[in-house]
């Protein structure tokens, strides 16, 4: 049992550290359309096995991700919380819909996300007014099938519960 | 909701005072592996160039750097007796020479952010190299901009196309001063309170001014690319065309200034 728990925190932190660094890629001039890794794997972490990855651990993630990014600190934080508190909620209905159902909701929480960020980015004087954001989270709601099927895979394979 | 309010009371914090600064460049010894391992592709690939070239365009490429250094060392020489000439000048006028000997340093991009509406970069070189915060970088055509954030081993750079930066600049030409607000669009700077009367036409070159203390004088910053005169508007719209390549350089420049260097 103990050995089972210690694997399952090892693989939520390496596919986190996987999404960190997938986020830190260059996509050059399409850099607008890039998927929002963290978020998408957070998401995934939080209907799979909420009683592990809530809104603590995603406050601590989204802080994480501001020192890296350089951004105000609390800012990812918040809009972290925000989404695992609004999946907490959700995770139920989620668990029941099928995978395009829940790209369609993987839409809206990225929406979200970003709607947040750029909020809170906004506060610091920065006036940032286009809608390019939601293609970003467009990307990642299509991509969110794929997420899907290749960690529930992993989470199979490593037992991890 | 604590964790929200928790959240807001640290972005107050880090937006309105220093506090979290050391905090900042302890923990960045903890995202320096990040930067490292996301770097690798990029690394890779630029191995993979530079090792898989023919010898034929080795030996091309070294005799044109043989001959772009050769032109380079005789403008430098030319330089030294236009910089003794000068201060010879300057002393004739009785004003404080100005020292052209500023020392830099070579640093390396190791990451960009992902975020297209923050312009920043975060370059190899931190505390350990004597980097500190208000540092101007350049790359070799022109101004990027400057540092904003030091830690143990890295540094963030604020590119002066974001909408966060500007940079007292003055035409070339004429001397005339303004200001060069970043756009958020990485090709384009805009001037800020350019009366439509004042002497600046397309294809100007601007330099910084050295106002603000912040930028060392004369720094190539950007070409001017339009200039729009709007009887409606108590100002002309004028676009400049950064010349440092900023989405494109890997290799950076850190300038310590004289004052700097006066310090230590």
């Amino acid at each position: 049992m103990y050995l089972e728990r210690a694997n399952g925190n090892w693989v939520i932190f390496v596919s986190f550290a996987v999404a960190i660094l997938l986020s830190m890629q260059q996509y050059g001039s399409f850099n607008w359309l890039a998927p929002r890794w963290i978020p998408l794997v957070l998401i995934y972490w939080v209907i799979t096995l909420p009683h592990r990855v809530g809104i603590a651990f995603a406050w601590l993630l989204g802080l994480f991700v501001d020192l890296l990014e350089g951004s105000l600190l609390g800012q990812n934080a918040l809009a972290m919380s925000v989404i695992a508190y609004v999946l907490l909620v959700l995770y139920q209905r989620m668990r029941m819909y099928d995978m395009w159902q829940q790209a369609c909701v993987v839409f809206v929480l990225i929406g979200l996300y970003q709607l947040l960020c750029y909020w809170a980015f906004g506060l610091t004087g920065v006036v940032f007014n286009n809608t390019s954001f939601l293609f970003s989270a467009l990307v990642s709601a299509l991509l969110w099938p794929w997420v899907w099927l290749f960690l529930r895979r992993v989470t199979q394979v490593f037992e991890v519960s | 909701m604590l964790m929200c309010a928790v959240a807001f009371v640290l972005m107050f914090v880090d937006y309105r005072y220093d506090f979290f600064t050391n905090v900042k460049t302890k923990i960045s010894v903890l995202t320096t592996p990040f930067y490292w391992l996301a770097d690798i592709p990029t690394e890779l690939a630029g191995w993979a160039r530079e090792s898989f070239v023919s010898r034929d365009k080795l030996q091309k490429e070294n005799a044109r750097l043989r001959s772009e250094a050769l032109v380079l060392q005789s403008k430098v020489q030319k330089l030294a007796a236009v910089n003794a000439e000068v201060s010879r000048l300057r002393q004739l006028l009785n004003t404080a020479d100005r020292n052209l000997n500023e020392s830099v340093l070579v640093a390396d991009l190791v990451n960009v952010s992902s975020d297209p509406a923050r312009h920043e970069v975060v370059v190899n070189k931190g505390l350990g190299d004597g980097v500190y915060v208000g540092q101007p970088v350049l790359d070799s055509e022109g101004l990027m901009g400057q540092v904003v954030e030091v830690g143990q081993f890295n540094s963030r750079v604020l590119l002066i196309t974001d909408v966060r930066h500007s940079v007292p600049i003055q035409v070339l030409h004429n001397g005339v001063r303004s200001v060069a607000e970043g756009s958020g669009s990485i090709d384009v700077l805009n001037l800020r309170h350019v009366a439509a009367t004042m002497d600046i036409k397309v294809g100007d070159r601007l330099v910084s001014s050295g106002l603000g203390q912040r930028f060392p004088v004369g720094y190539p910053v950007g070409d001017v690319v339009s200039v729009t005169r709007d009887p409606g508007k108590p100002f002309a719209d004028v676009v400049v065309r950064p010349l440092a390549k900023l989405n494109q350089s890997r290799h950076v420049l850190l300038v310590f200034t004289e004052k700097k260097l006066a310090q230590e």
